[in-house]
């Protein structure tokens, strides 16, 4: 039974991960726009596929 | 913001010049090409009406579909037609020049950021409508060097672009945009305009740690409730308890920051809000766990804590419903638009209107708009103020007459001197006013705070009375009980009422095509007993007026050559009489045309002369109109070769359905118009309302705000139902402000509701749902107030375990939660229309 000692600290850092996921993921904007991205996986990419330009498409760095 | 363009005037070419061309590229287009029998442009997929330009085997109807469609094809983007066939759009015949953006300091205020490598910003386009717009729009570093990342997003129809700003400028990327058929929407709002969060991220990260610690402490605090710590290791059960506090405590000092915030302004401020007892509640909630966990008698209610935390926030999150395309807070700059022809040293420039000057000599074209007060120099001016004024026909002004900003010009070219900057003139002063200056309403009036108030006092009562009763007999439960009260009492489930079910009916309401700026609007909704109507637009719909047809039968030849005379005048009144004989007939090719603004029109088809216009300038040419033909007031008299034949007369209709409106709705409420228009129509809207209620014409905007103002004064809830600019002192004013809009995302005042028009006949069902609503709540509460009263019985006798809290506390919220969502659709079911296609798209 003493196995549950380490066991319940494993799962909770296991878990903390995924918390942690989704704070980035809310922090870094992607709910922000849950429409374009659906359509976006629909898209031909063609032979050369969708490069990323210099700037990319870096979620969300407003400056003001 | 810019008006349709029209047709093009007079490149009309006969028949036999389209219907050579044989064969039309694939079936998707030929559907398009059916309905007139001509070729579909490959691009726009429009018929090839006035030119057709022949590349390969597609079709193109202008030349700058043809462009298009070789920029694409030469930087091997073609896949844009294959997504979609008919994502086209025809670019612009006459592409707006850009050049003002560049000037640094509007450049400035509209850019995200800048600096030597980079430059971000964000543009509106409202033809951005399918996967095809989408992706093109993303590729565009493959047609243009020098622009790095673009980035879509749908919702909002805005694209993101980033630039390289040595090796292009921001007009280049404008112009780039508008010569694909992407035009960007500037407007004088946008300049220094924030970006706007679809949603608080802050909220949506204090739920996220409140859902995580909720779980695992319910994992931890199972074992408890079944007994089996007891029956094992002693020390395990200290080690959960322990693990449970470490959960709690982000999100005591995260999660619920807003509540302990909110608690201690609305005690600094000697209001008794929801806020106060829900705090006072979670803080007995965890300092009882922390003493149990501390003294060792017992687990804690962390579970319950957190539970209560993560519910809160959810109806929280549930409440913030926002809408991505629309606003509820313009004002008139996001009317105007951001660039004006201007004249100067002999030299036309698209300039920034900030940087106009008093004195400026200005060129306004068809469907541009009049942004300041001006005097007005050549041509005849026909402005159209129906937006600003109210007054649906447009009207004409001579050279040397003073021009009031935000009349749209119709028709030819004029040219006019600013005698007033922008933020100067009459339609700006209405913005300074009073009634625009409280932004935030109080919510401090909303039901859940009016029964917080009195909840909170007998709370407080009953723990204190507990908690003497105990001391008096057993010395050991005097702090015990007073805690357990305010722990069961914690108003989770009375939080809990309104936003669900309120939120419920704002999410129902725009399935509907009803848009709320807040659930606090439901609410006021329900309280409302005067409406006041304002005409144009509202009751009648503008633009689509009815034509008829008064005088001996013109017949099939004569109708057609009046419609091809009136396809080339840009005449309101021209265009309508055009709309309305367009389907029986097929133009002409003019001999001659003469536009007489203010007047008429005259042209040659088919040898014979016509004359359309006013009575007043037929007479004058010699034509005999009959007297009673020429006292009516918006009529277009027809001449033909010189004798009088009849005339068009328009009349602005009652939209659809909206007869027994008034007489549905004066059930309940007080009812009255306000028109900014001529009282020309003043009989038919008193058969329309009946013989009691007020009709008032002529009204100015600060007319109308007044108004309003003297029936609040008077003790009465107003909503206040209206279009344009010129109610949008009293849509402020009102407690609910509509507004009436016939394309949704199309400019609307602001307003806590946005209606489509469409809705106004169903006006008096989403008054009575709006009181629906209400009463699911009430039920709700009720509710709630059971749950305490049975709560706070077991608690006062001093005997509430973390058991029975446990099971209690989601029992009486998610109970509360289901009845208030449930109840108020089914309420939405049985009041409301049926739900068409929602227009806005769920954020």
């Amino acid at each position: 039974m003493s196995v549950i000692y380490l066991l319940i600290p494993v799962s909770i850092l296991v878990a903390g991960g995924f918390l942690w996921a989704f704070l980035w993921a809310v922090r870094s904007g992607q709910y922000e726009d849950t429409t374009t991205p659906a359509m976006r996986v629909l898209m031909e990419d063609g032979e050369e596929g969708r490069k990323e330009g210099p700037e990319g498409s870096q979620h969300d760095r407003h400056t003001s | 913001m810019d008006a349709p363009s029209s047709q093009p005037p007079a490149a009309w070419l006969p028949d036999s010049g389209t219907a050579s061309v044989a064969d039309t590229p694939s079936s998707a287009e030929m559907t398009a090409a059916s309905a007139s029998q001509r070729p579909a442009c490959f691009h726009c997929g429009l018929p090839c009406v006035t030119t057709l330009v022949q590349h390969g085997s597609h079709a193109f109807c202008c030349p700058g579909c043809l462009a298009v469609y070789a920029l694409l094809t030469g930087h091997g983007l073609e896949s844009y037609y294959r997504m979609n066939p008919s994502a086209g759009r025809r670019p612009a015949p006459s592409q707006p020049r850009f050049e003002f953006l560049d000037e640094p300091a509007t450049r400035q205020r509209l850019v995200d950021y800048s600096d030597a490598q980079v430059t971000r910003m964000r543009f509106r386009i409202p033809a951005i409508h399918c996967i095809a717009c989408v992706w093109l729009l993303e590729n565009l570093y493959r047609l243009q060097p020098g622009i790095g990342g673009a980035e879509v997003h749908f919702g909002r129809r805005e694209l993101r672009v980033a630039f390289d700003p040595a090796r292009l400028r921001l007009s280049e990327v404008a112009s780039l945009l508008s010569s694909l058929g992407y035009e960007p929407d500037l407007t004088l709002a946008d300049l220094d305009a924030a970006p706007r969060p679809a949603l608080d991220r802050r909220l949506w990260r204090q739920l996220g740690v409140a859902g995580f610690a909720f779980g695992n402490t319910m994992i931890f605090s199972l074992p408890a409730y079944f007994g089996l710590n007891r029956l094992d290791d002693p020390g395990l059960a200290r080690l959960f308890g322990w693990y449970s506090l470490a959960l709690s405590l982000p999100v005591l000092l995260f999660s619920a920051r807003d509540y302990w915030m909110h608690a201690w302004t609305s005690l600094r401020q000697r209001r008794m809000q929801i806020e106060v007892p829900i705090a006072l509640g979670l803080a007995a909630l965890f300092g009882q766990s922390v003493h149990h966990l501390w003294t060792g008698t017992g687990e804690g209610y962390f579970d319950s804590f957190t539970g209560l935390v993560f519910f809160l926030l959810i109806g929280r999150a549930f409440q913030q419903k926002t809408y991505q395309r629309l606003v509820f807070d313009r004002d008139y700059r996001a009317f105007f638009p951001l660039s004006v022809q201007r004249r100067r040293d002999g030299r036309e420039e698209r300039v920034s209107l900030d940087s106009l000057e008093v004195g400026d000599r200005l060129i306004l074209r068809h469907g541009e708009l009049l942004p300041g007060d001006a005097r007005l120099v050549e041509g005849p001016a026909l402005l159209d103020y129906s937006f600003v004024t109210g007054e649906a026909e447009p009207v004409t002004r001579q050279p040397g007459d003073h021009l009031y900003a935000g009349g749209r010009q119709v028709g030819g070219a004029i040219e006019v001197d600013m005698v007033k900057p922008v933020s100067g003139s009459y339609l700006a002063s209405l913005w300074n006013q009073e009634a625009f200056r409280k932004n935030v309403r109080s919510t401090f009036r909303n039901l859940t705070n009016r029964i917080s108030r009195h909840f909170t006092l007998a709370v407080v009562a009953v723990a204190l009375a507990a908690g003497l009763y105990w001391w008096m007999h057993n010395g050991a439960r005097a702090l015990s009980a007073p805690v357990a009260v305010l722990i069961v009492a914690c108003p989770c489930a009375l939080a809990l009422a309104a936003p669900f079910a309120l939120g419920t009916a704002q999410r129902e309401l725009a399935r509907r095509s009803v848009f709320l700026r807040s659930t606090d609007v439901v609410e006021s909704m329900a309280r409302v007993d005067e409406i006041i109507f304002d005409k144009t637009g509202t009751l009648t719909a503008p633009g689509t007026g009815v034509v008829n047809f008064h005088g001996p039968p013109l017949g099939e030849e004569a109708e057609r050559w009046v419609y091809s005379l009136t396809r080339h005048s840009t005449h309101p009144h021209a265009v309508r009489i055009g709309e309305s004989l367009e389907t029986r007939h097929y133009p002409e090719p003019l001999m001659s045309f003469v536009e007489n603004a203010g007047q008429g029109m005259e042209g040659r088809v088919h040898g014979h002369e016509l004359w359309m216009g006013s009575a007043a300038w037929l007479i004058s040419r010699g034509v005999a109109v009959p007297a009673e033909e020429a006292t009516w007031d918006s009529a277009v008299q027809v001449a033909i070769d010189g004798a009088w034949r009849g005339c068009f007369r328009l009349t602005h209709p009652l939209r659809a359905e909206v007869r027994s409106l008034p007489a549905r709705l004066a059930k309940r409420c007080r009812l009255a118009l306000l028109s900014g228009d001529q009282p020309r129509e003043r009989d038919s809207f008193r058969e329309l309302f009946g013989p009691d209620v007020p009709l008032h014409f002529l009204q100015t905007p600060q007319g109308k705000l007044d108004f309003v103002a003297r029936e609040q004064a008077a003790g009465r809830q107003v909503m206040m139902v209206g279009d344009g600019l010129n109610d949008a002192g009293a849509l402020r004013q009102s407690d609910v402000g509509v507004a009436v809009v016939e394309k949704m995302h199309a400019f609307s005042p602001a307003s806590d509701v946005i209606l489509a028009a469409s809705m106004v006949p169903a006006l008096d069902r989403v008054l009575a749902f709006a009181r629906s609503s209400v009463g699911v709540v009430r039920a709700c509460l009720l509710l709630s107030v059971l749950y305490n009263l049975v709560g706070v019985t077991i608690a006062a006798q001093g005997r509430l375990s973390p058991v029975i809290c446990a099971i209690l506390m989601p029992l009486s919220s998610i109970t509360v939660v289901v009845a208030a969502t449930g109840l108020t659709s089914w309420r939405a079911r049985r009041l409301l229309p049926r739900a068409g296609a929602p227009q806005e798209e769920p954020a």
